[in-house]
């Protein structure tokens, strides 16, 4: 491919990230449509749009599966074939992938990508439920093993083999937070205190309350194009130059590191080599920091330092907004939100605004190249893009 | 010859309730497949013989589980790891008969079978956790 476009992203769409009483999943997911559509006046949905992929994870939250044809239909878009696809917390990445294979293959000019999840009305526990199929039932859910239990797994192998400190962790949750401040539609936009991000409440140690995303409602999609027509819809569309997904064994005991994802390390070479683009040449990153830990490997397994230094970027404040790669400007899982199903794809949205120069207060001067790296489950699933500015 | 139980996760539950870990040892490239699998993901052969595993192993890594799931939840502050056997292959457990504060990766543990517990509804597969050596 050797980093010509692959698809253009000529617009999209983000709800409010928090909690958002009152409003069924379908409803919040015509908040992000609508929002795609009015930046693209050009578009003309029902005519242009030739297919829907939306990520969503479960059916448990309101009783109800079938979601791509329910979008569809509320996106107003009805009869326009519509597919959910569901790869647990990377449900919308897949989503994505699709649409850019879809667009690729020369079937459809024009696609909507998307993800949702509405998540809030329900108790803690029962999110906890819902979240933990994401991982092995059998072995690890059977043996007491919760969703964030997992993530820590990988953190006390990686404290022990690299002398990661439960600080470095909060440093992460810390930054999340100070870059979630700067963002209008994120869940937390409050900054913490490194005493309040290790003063809280041990969920799983060594991971604390701070450490974990939050449990929210959100919805997210993009509009893609081929590159040829896009100036047709928009005189500033971001290309995706690279796309890469692998998967892994469901369960991380299965797996031979702890302390990095295969999938993600596999994706992202597929996408790098895709775009013709090294780790190096990155200039900012929306990454999967469901845990802060998994921010940290992040870091490692896409090239950004050597495996077992992700300390050394937090510490000297690299992917702080202003360093060297900043990394989730939009406040990322931890501050932004996280509705699963959505995630993927507001990942991709906070990657267009950065790189059309529209992302306000938190603006990465001279952004040109994006990465976005989505995870499911603990890692079975791994979807990475890489995004050019025009 | 007598026909082998299944190579599957509910084989290895029903193993495990009468006291017995084993694997499946894939005859054609003679990788061993813990748990069992029908299906070796090595040379995609579907015939397998039992072979047991060593109750002795060290722990990977481990994580102290303070909020959990209903089922577990009178159980907090619990320990739950990955434990890799002598012979190099893994599995997760909860450990038990242990101080968190002294819970450390590398530690020698062995594993311990729990009383079955009558099936009534799905799943309700017999336990075992780990315990220090």
């Amino acid at each position: 491919m050797n980093g010509r476009p692959l698809v253009s992203i000529v617009s999209a769409g983000l709800s409010k990230f928090g909690k958002l009483d009152g409003f069924y999943a379908r409803e919040i997911f015509a908040q992000a449509a609508k929002e795609a559509y009015d930046r693209c006046p050009v578009l003309e949905p029902k005519k242009d749009i030739k297919a829907l992929f939306v990520g969503h994870m479960g059916e448990s939250y309101e009783h109800q599966g079938h979601t791509g044809a329910t979008l569809a239909d509320w996106a107003g878009l009805l009869h326009v074939p519509a597919t959910r696809t569901e790869a647990a917390c990377a449900s919308s990445g897949a989503a994505l992938r699709a649409g850019v294979q879809a667009v690729l293959s020369g079937l459809c000019d024009v696609v909507m990508v998307g993800g949702v999840e509405k998540m809030t009305h329900r108790s803690t526990a029962e999110v906890t439920e819902y979240l933990a199929m994401a991982s092995d039932f059998p072995f690890e859910q059977w043996n007491g093993i919760t969703f964030p239990g997992l993530f820590a797994l990988m953190a006390t192998r990686h404290m022990h083999d690299y002398g990661t400190t439960e600080k470095d962790l909060a440093m992460i949750a810390v930054k999340n937070h100070y870059h979630g401040s700067m963002n209008p539609k994120a869940q937390m936009q409050k900054e913490i205190t490194l005493e309040n991000a290790l003063g809280s409440k041990v969920v799983a140690w060594p991971l604390k309350l701070y450490d974990c995303s939050l449990i929210t409602d959100g919805a997210s999609c993009l509009i893609l194009t081929k590159p040829e027509l896009a100036k047709k819809y928009t005189d500033n569309p971001v290309h995706i130059t690279g796309s890469g997904q692998a998967s892994d064994t469901i369960g991380l005991y299965e797996r031979k590191s702890f302390t990095s994802l295969a999938a993600a390390k596999i994706a992202s070479k597929q996408a790098y080599e895709m775009a013709d683009v090294q780790p190096s040449e990155i200039d900012l990153a929306e990454v999967h920091d469901c845990f802060t830990i998994a921010e940290l490997i992040a870091y490692e397994d896409l090239g950004f330092c050597k495996p077992g230094e992700g300390r050394r970027l937090i510490e000297a404040g690299e992917t702080r907004l202003g360093g060297r790669i900043p990394v989730n400007t939009s406040g990322g899982l931890k501050s932004k939100g996280h509705p699963v199903g959505a995630t993927g794809t507001a990942q991709a949205y906070e990657m267009y605004l950065q790189l059309t120069g529209q992302a306000d207060k938190r603006q990465v001067k001279d952004a040109e190249i994006g990465l976005t790296h989505n995870l499911g489950g603990s890692g079975a699933t791994a979807v990475v893009h890489v995004y050019r500015r025009t | 010859m007598t026909e082998q139980p299944p190579f599957t996760i509910e084989q290895f539950c029903k193993n495990i309730g009468q006291g017995k870990v084993l694997g499946g040892k894939c005859k054609k490239c003679g990788k061993i497949q813990f748990p069992p699998r029908p299906l070796c993901d090595n040379c995609l052969s579907k015939d397998f013989e039992w072979v047991e595993m060593p109750s002795k192993g060290k722990l990977l890594t481990y994580t102290i589980i303070y909020v959990a799931p209903t089922r577990f939840q009178q159980m907090v502050p619990y320990v739950v790891g990955i434990i890799e056997l002598e012979n190099g292959l893994r599995l997760p457990g909860m450990i038990k008969d242990v101080e968190l504060d002294k819970t450390k990766v590398d530690m020698p543990l062995v594993l311990e079978f729990e009383p079955c517990q009558p099936a009534t509804q799905w799943p309700q597969w017999p336990r075992y956790h780990f315990r220090p050596a």
